[in-house]
This record gives C-alpha cells, structure tokens and sequence, in this order.
C-alpha cells in the first residue's frame, strides 16, 4: 500500500518536473528568439543609417530650394545613431523621428522629374524602399515575438515559473511618433518643417 | 514563430499513405503479371521509387529549375525583386535567404522548391515581374515564402515522387501487356496460372489492368487536392506576413485576367481580337493553374478578411466555401492582427494603369466604328482617320510632320 502511494508520489513528482523544464525551456527559446528579432531590426536600422548619406548626397543638387527638408533628415539620422544602443523604447522614438522625415523628403522629391530620372537616385530609392519595408516587417516579427512572450510570462501556469527563474517582460519596438503611424499623405503644397 | 501550418497533419499523412497503397498495389500487380511473384513487383515497385527519391533528394530542385529555364540572380541583378524576397523572408522568420531565379516568360507564373526551408529557390517570371506592382508581388512573393514555411514544398516534393513512380510504373507495365497480348504472347499468363481456377484468375487480371489504367489518375487526383489544399493555406500565410490580403487578391486577379486584358490581345494584329476565341495571350497560365483552387474563389476568400491573422482568413474562407481550412493549432494565437493600408507606390502606380486601361479600351472603341490609328512618323503623337478618309498623306496637326499612307 504505501508502495503503491510512494509510486504516485513519485509519478507525479517527476510528471511535474517534465512540465517545469519543458516550459523553461520553451520560454529561453521565446527569448532567443525576440533576441534574434531584435537583432534584426538592429541589421536594417544600420542599413538605413548607411544609405542616407549617400541619398542626401545625391539629392542635394537637385534640391537647392530643399535644405531644410535634407537637414531635418541627417538631423534625424544623426540623433537616431547616437541612441543605436539604447532599449527598444527610446530608439523607437528616434527611428520614428527619421522615418517621418524620409517620407517627407520623398514626397518632395515628385517634384523634381530631373532627379526622378537619374539612374543612380531610382538605384538608391529602391535600396530606401526595401530597407524601410525590411524595418516594418522584422517590427513585425519582433513585436509579435515579444507579445507571445509577454503572453507566456504572464499566463498561469507559465508565469510561476517565469516569476521563479526571473524572465522579464521584452520592450515592445512602437514607433511613438504619431506621424509616422499614418502613411504619409502626398501634398504637394505642405512647407517642409524646421 | 506563428505556429506555422505544418505539412504532418493527418489529412496530408492520409493522402501520402494512400498514394504509396497505390504504388503498392501496382508493384503488386506486375509482379503478379509479369514475374510470377508479388513480392518481387513489390521490391521493384520499391527499387524505381527509392531511386527517383534519391535523384529527387539531392537534385529534383535543380532539375526543377533547370526545367524551367531559370536562372539564379544576385542582388544586383534585380534589386527591387531581391529586396522583396529578402522583406518576405523576414516577415515569416525564415531563417535562411532563398535563392531567388528569374524565368524569361511573358506568362504570369512563380513557384517556390527546395527540400528544406534552410535549402529553398523562389523562381519568378518576367512576365510577373512587369506586370505587378510592389504591393502585389510582395502578396506573391510571401505566397511562395509561404509554402516555404509550411513545409509544403517538402510534401509536395515527397507526393510528386510517389506520383511518378506509379505513373512510370503503370505506363511501362500496361504497354509491355498490350505489346504482348498483340503479340499472342500468352504463354507467361497461362503458365502462371497454372492449372485451375480459370475464372479467378481472369477477375485478378482484370482488376490488375483497371488499376494500371486508374492509379495514375488516381494518384493524380489526391495529388491536386494536396496541392489545392496547401494553395489556401499559403495564401493565408502570404496574408499573414505581408499584413495586406488585398495586394495579393489583386495579383490572383491580374493572373486571372492576363488572357483577356486589352493590353495582352493588342499585340496581335488582327483588329477583331476580343471576339477570337482561340487567341488567349494567357492561357498557357490557366493551365499551370490546373493544380490550384478557382483562383476566383482564392479572391474572394482573400478580399472579405476582415484583418490579416490566420482567424481573419478562417472566418472569411467558411463564409466563402462553407468549410473550414486551417487547423486548430494555426487558430489558438488569437491576437487579432490589422491589415494595413496599400502603399504609396503602388497607389501612384494604379491611377497611371487606369490611365493607360482606358487609353486602350477607347482606342478599341475607335477601331470598332473602322476609324484607322497611325503613329505620327516624327513625333509619334496618335492619328485617328475617319472611315471616308482617303488622303495619300496626312499632315500632323502637332508637328507638322507630313505622313505617308498606304492605300487603305
């Protein structure tokens, strides 16, 4: 009789073990996997960095009438590379700043047909294009990684276990700019800001 | 990442298993036939289908690719599809970049192999590559990542095998039967035969030649309904990752139409095109499409989602269809995902196709009451000629240009 009792002690005891680790380790495999979305994001917010130099450029002899849009863009840039190693939610706030200011320097530019010809400027839009898309879909990725996770860490009975063994909630990557959150309307007679 | 909609679900197993039950039996029946043992059609049945699995395995996608004439691109070569590719990729949370290759076809095609996600291609044609915006190809692209993702082409790869191992198989096995029977080569069934049963052995001959005739088709036909299956559910991967079912109904949609746009018809010459039924400029796509789901049923499931998640294309395909298509494990996430709006690009690009549809369609119009239309030999300025015009030149009113005309 006790040996029976002692069995089922012992079934369950180790029963609750498996759970435990499983569930430990599909958490640690959520975190890696919001690391590795974070990373990414990481991966394209440099690429972005890397071509607005070369976009400015390009574009400054075309756009005499323009310098403020172009300065409000290297601004943006630059603020957004000085914070390149903070959280999620203060570079947010810096990406958006930049983002808004690329998409205004991109409607100006259906202005001047002569640089909408240039070979080397459609090159480097296109390169823009793809680079911008490339944040919003590993934004994407890594918000709906973080949210899972946050899910996980929350729920019973994942969040005992989470709480035991000191996973934190991830930051979400918002882009906090309210501009930005609409796609940008094409006006033509909007003055450039700043 | 999402839990993705995997290709080991019961009903994919089932059909698999029922494919390599056919391929069994036919193996079964030449040997009964043919060799006087079963086992030992069984074990040939076997040997064809582990040797095309092994040239499949370590070379069915370049074989694939080979075929259909395409060729691998770098980034450079085409930075715009490259860049789409590569966006898709990230989106779904493939981990590995796909190869991308380019088909040199005016016909509206792409299509995704590999044998592993972390060993995949992405082949899209020219044709495609013109005649789509960003927003669109993107819908297509993620389509094709999708399959990726699900595992499909893996399954699709494995069902094609077993496909053609029966269909070798039967073809070779019904041939040598009616050669032989034409020639009065008899002998071997009597001998196997044997002495009795003169009746049971005419029943297992006659079935063993209806399945020879059927499991080719047979096989076939559990190979489209895999194939339409997994069709739906990349397409509501393809919604997932892009968040924009729209772009890619509106792709399906150019796919569907590209037989009877104005556009396509134009390039013959025969004024009367629209009512020449044999001409199709797209035609040769409605049957590569053979194997997929009514593309007008794709549309429509695609444009009543509500919003981008797998619940979204759910609920919208039982509305369509009235049944149900993704499975449960694909369903529990329930955060509810907001598809988002078309992007600038693409806006622009669809006032100046509708410019350029309307230009076409008036120029129809005009044709159609016998108005003649030549290019202006300078400036290239349209010149539309009355039907009582019989001038040997005409002079352009724009530049000046005085024009030669044949003799109408």
């Amino acid at each position: 009789m006790a040996g029976i009792i002692l069995g089922v002690i012992v079934a369950i005891i180790v029963i609750l073990l498996i759970i435990i680790i499983a569930t430990y380790n599909g958490l640690v495999g959520m975190r890696n996997q919001t690391k590795n979305a974070w990373a990414q994001i990481d991966v394209q917010l440099k690429r972005r960095y890397d071509l607005i130099p070369n976009l400015v450029e390009t574009v400054k002899g075309y756009m005499q009438h323009e310098r403020g849009t172009l300065e409000a863009v290297t601004n943006a840039r630059n603020l957004a590379q000085s914070v390149a190693s903070a959280g999620p939610g203060e570079r947010a706030a810096a990406e958006g700043q930049l983002s808004s200011a690329l998409a205004r320097l991109l409607v100006v530019v259906e202005n001047y047909p002569n640089l909408k010809a240039n070979q080397n400027f459609l090159a480097l839009q296109e390169e823009l294009t793809g680079t911008e898309n490339k944040i919003g879909f590993s934004r994407q990725f890594y918000n709906d990684s973080v949210l899972r996770f946050n899910n996980k860490i929350e729920m019973f009975p994942s969040n005992i276990i989470a709480g035991m063994t000191g996973f934190k909630q991830s930051e979400f990557f918002e882009v906090k700019a309210p501009e930005e959150r609409e796609a940008p309307k094409v006006s033509f007679s909007a003055p450039p800001k700043s | 990442m999402w839990e993705q909609i995997k290709s080991n679900q019961i009903r994919s197993v089932m059909l698999i298993v029922t494919m390599g039950t056919l391929l069994f039996l036919v193996g079964y029946f030449i040997g009964l036939y043919f060799l006087d043992s079963p086992t030992a059609g069984v074990i040939l049945a076997l040997i064809v289908w582990g040797m095309m699995n092994l040239v499949a395995l370590f070379q069915g996608d370049s074989i694939i690719l080979a075929m259909s004439g395409a060729r691998k691109i770098s980034p450079q070569d085409h930075p715009r599809l490259y860049n789409v590719v590569e966006e898709m990729k990230i989106a779904s949370g493939l981990e590995k970049m796909p190869d991308v290759y380019i088909i040199d076809d005016p016909a509206l095609n792409a299509f995704a192999t590999g044998r592993s996600p972390d060993r995949a291609a992405v082949a899209v044609t020219t044709g495609l590559l013109d005649k789509l915006n960003r927003d669109e190809l993107q819908g297509v692209i993620a389509h094709e990542i999708g399959h990726i993702k699900n595992q499909d082409i893996r399954l699709m790869l494995l069902a094609s095998i077993l496909l053609g191992a029966i269909v070798i198989l039967a073809y070779y096995a019904t041939r040598i039967m009616f050669y032989s029977g034409m020639s009065g080569g008899s002998n071997r069934r009597k001998g196997s035969s044997g002495g009795g049963g003169g009746a049971a052995v005419i029943i297992v001959i006659v079935v063993g030649i209806i399945l020879m005739i059927l499991a080719p088709i047979m096989a076939q036909l559990i190979y489209f309904a895999i194939s339409r299956k997994r069709e739906y559910l990349a397409d509501a991967s393809a919604a997932l990752y892009t968040r924009y079912p729209a772009g890619l109904a509106s792709a399906l949609e150019k796919l569907a139409n590209s037989n009877t746009q104005v556009k396509n018809a134009n390039k013959a010459t025969a004024p009367m095109y629209i009512s020449n039924p044999f001409y199709k400029g797209g035609m040769a796509v409605n049957d590569l499409f053979a194997t997929h789901p009514p593309l007008a049923d794709r549309i429509g499931i695609l444009r009543a989602m509500g919003g981008a998640s797998y619940a979204d294309y759910e609920k919208s395909y039982e509305k369509v269809k009235a049944s149900r298509i993704i499975p449960a494990s694909a369903l529990a996430e329930a955060a509810p995902i907001e598809a988002r709006p078309a992007s600038p690009e693409s806006q622009a690009g669809e006032i100046r196709e509708r410019v350029e549809r309307t230009r076409e369609t008036s120029d129809l119009m005009w044709r159609l009451s016998n108005y003649r239309s030549i290019n202006c030999g300078n400036c290239g300025t349209r010149l539309r000629l009355p039907p009582s015009f019989n001038e040997p030149s005409l002079r352009c009113p724009h530049c000046g240009y005085v024009n030669q005309l044949e003799t109408a």
